[in-house]
């Protein structure tokens, strides 16, 4: 493998890596904040690939889709936490389990209704639709960079968010002692609201970006749950900035591994897991 | 004599599953055949659910994994002995487990749920991405096991009356094995686990081997639902081992009533069920199933079993406690 080729496989898992966090960052602290276990989180990512879809067909630019898909996440991630997961929070997991199992069914379905079951491309917008040159042979395309940048700064404003304002307050609060949080006046069910909205929103989001790389397709949400579980459970339940690095780690050993490994490619970032459980049960970083 | 209330249904349910061949509908005897190895499957994930409170999220692991072992130890055009597959797919299902356990048994509550969920995707890709067992189109089982035995053919699985009485007997086998396994003192320390497990090492046991030995059963009995599977339909694709399976058969095992091995099997029965009556409403057919799941999940807590418990409370104006 020579420079160039390296450094283009390097910026792909850090572009998938960054991805993947956006998606797990909401699945843990809905995890950690909530104690909820969420199947339906990929279906998340899925809704928001087909919106990114569906309203760049309308309106002929992605741009304008992601800038009315926010939005519209926003409102359906709080909607379906008044409708449904507000009632699960005093559940035990199994019943989780099988809410969020069912609203997939029921996600997948609609899809099918609504959109189709073939596989569907989304344009790249023409600004971010260049290549950069490294070599005679060799190029990188913008867009997967405006991904990671988009994803980082994201990344910085999460973190601002949680440690720096009064909302990241009450949330960290609220993820001790919901009982002591409401007893200090603070309504902790607007707080869980905006939590679920905000891990619904990231993983929409998540989605319309890659739409344009992976084009959407019947399904697409199964993969990334499953992989964003494998993340949250090397990072940490609950922590985000394990799950920045655990996100990092497997796109990393992801990208890696279709190179060099690719008949195992599937299986290699689950060997990874065990071999996190081996030395560290609770993830890599479980607080105490 | 209303102690033997229960002996005597369970005697009639299994007499009509064994004259059921008579009403001569080779459709349904397969589907009440299908059914009855779902119920298996889903008995061996109450092992783990409903008796030792392991919430398991990838058990259609062990099913696959002893489908492909009979796939891949039948030669393409010549059939495998029924004699050693059989026991070979029990075996090596039972052994996956035991290493898959290994780890997954370090974790606890939502944890256990995902990890479990991520080994049994990792068995999936490995079958789906890797040459080991023909890809995603999977492998035809173009004979089924042959049950020559010491030169004489007791039954004949190409026959699908006998293949069907096989399935039935695995299914009274399996149910009388894991009734002698939780009568055990072995059952009451799983039964512990389930209620206190942390009295349970305080007294003194090891819960780990316990748990582990517990899961290793189950991917085992787990194993000859698959196999009966791979028997009864002569294919298998990476597919058995897919999530959506593992979420069917936990499925099952909540819509019986956990902790029950009967209703386990009543749950397989609902299940499929469901599943022939929606689809011939309509081929978007998951829709009506997903909706029944969350909604009897919001006004239906603790599951169908719960039902004459609260209807009881109801009538009585007993208030639910």
């Amino acid at each position: 493998m020579d420079f160039y080729s390296f450094l283009i496989q390097v910026l792909n898992s850090v572009q998938y890596g960054l991805l993947l966090f956006l998606v797990a960052s909401g699945l843990t602290l809905v995890f950690g904040i909530m104690g909820i276990i969420n199947l339906a989180h990929g279906a998340f990512y899925m809704v928001g690939a087909y919106m990114a879809f569906a309203l760049s067909s309308l309106t002929g630019n992605l741009f304008t889709a992601i800038l009315l898909g926010i939005p519209l996440s926003l409102v359906f991630g709080a909607f379906l936490e008044w409708a449904l997961f507000s009632h699960l929070y005093k559940r035990d997991h199994l019943e989780q389990v099988l809410l969020t199992y069912g609203l997939i069914l029921i996600f997948e379905e609609l899809r099918s209704l609504l959109v189709d079951d073939e596989v569907h491309g989304v344009a790249i917008p023409d600004v971010f639709s260049a290549s950069i040159a490294l070599n005679d042979t060799l190029s990188y395309p913008v867009y997967r960079l405006v991904i990671s940048a988009v994803c980082i700064v994201l990344a910085i404003g999460l973190y601002f968010l949680i440690q720096r304002t009064r909302l990241g307050m009450m949330i960290r609060a609220g993820s001790h002692d919901r009982d002591m949080v409401q007893s200090l006046g603070i309504n902790i069910n607007l707080i869980y609201r905006t939590v679920f909205a905000l891990g619904v929103t990231l993983a929409a989001f998540a989605g319309m970006l890659a739409a344009p790389i992976s084009s959407v397709f019947p399904g697409m949400g199964g993969g990334v749950l499953i992989i964003s579980f494998v993340i949250v459970v090397i990072g940490g339940i609950g922590s985000v900035w394990g799950a920045l690095f655990a996100a990092l780690l497997v796109g990393f050993a992801d990208t890696f591994g279709k190179v060099l490994l690719p008949d195992f490619a599937g299986a290699i970032v689950y060997v990874l897991m065990a071999a996190v459980l081996l030395w560290r049960p609770e993830g890599i970083f479980k607080k105490g | 004599m209303s102690k033997h209330i229960p002996l005597i249904l369970k005697l009639i349910a299994l007499g009509g599953l064994l004259a059921f061949p008579m009403a001569d509908s080779p459709f349904y005897t397969e589907l009440v055949a299908k059914t009855v190895l779902f119920g298996i499957f889903a008995m061996s994930l109450d092992l783990l659910v409903g008796f030792t409170g392991l919430v398991s999220l990838g058990h259609a692991a062990y099913f696959g994994i002893a489908a492909y072992t009979v796939a891949l130890m039948t030669p393409k055009y010549e059939a495998a002995s029924f004699w050693t597959t059989f026991p070979s797919a029990i075996g090596i299902s039972a052994a996956a487990a035991l290493v898959v356990g290994i780890f997954v048994l370090r974790t606890k509550g939502i944890y256990f749920i995902m990890v479990t969920l991520a080994f049994a995707q990792m068995v999936f890709y490995l079958f789906h991405d890797t040459a080991l067992g023909g890809g995603s189109d999977g492998i035809y089982l173009n004979l089924k096991p042959d049950t020559t035995l010491f030169g004489g053919k007791p039954f004949d699985l190409d026959n699908p009356f006998h293949l069907y009485y096989l399935i039935i007997a695995t299914l009274v086998v399996v149910y009388l094995f894991l009734k002698l396994l939780l009568r055990s003192p072995f059952g009451k320390v799983l039964v512990g686990i389930k209620s206190n497990e942390h009295r349970m090492k305080s007294m003194g046991y090891r819960t780990f081997g316990y748990k582990l030995a517990a899961f290793s059963i189950a991917g085992g009995l787990a194993g000859a639902a698959g196999y009966l599977y791979a028997v009864l339909f002569g294919f298998v694709t990476p597919e058995l081992m897919s999530w959506h399976q593992s979420g069917n058969v936990l499925l099952m095992v909540i819509l019986g009533g956990m902790g029950n091995l009967v209703g386990a099997l009543l749950g397989a029965l609902a299940f499929v069920a469901m599943q022939e009556v929606f689809s011939t409403w309509t081929k978007h057919w998951q829709l009506v199933m997903g909706s029944v799941i969350v909604l009897s999940v919001l006004f239906l807590p603790g599951g169908l079993s719960a039902v004459p418990r609260r209807l009881k409370a109801a009538l009585t104006g007993g208030g639910e406690k």
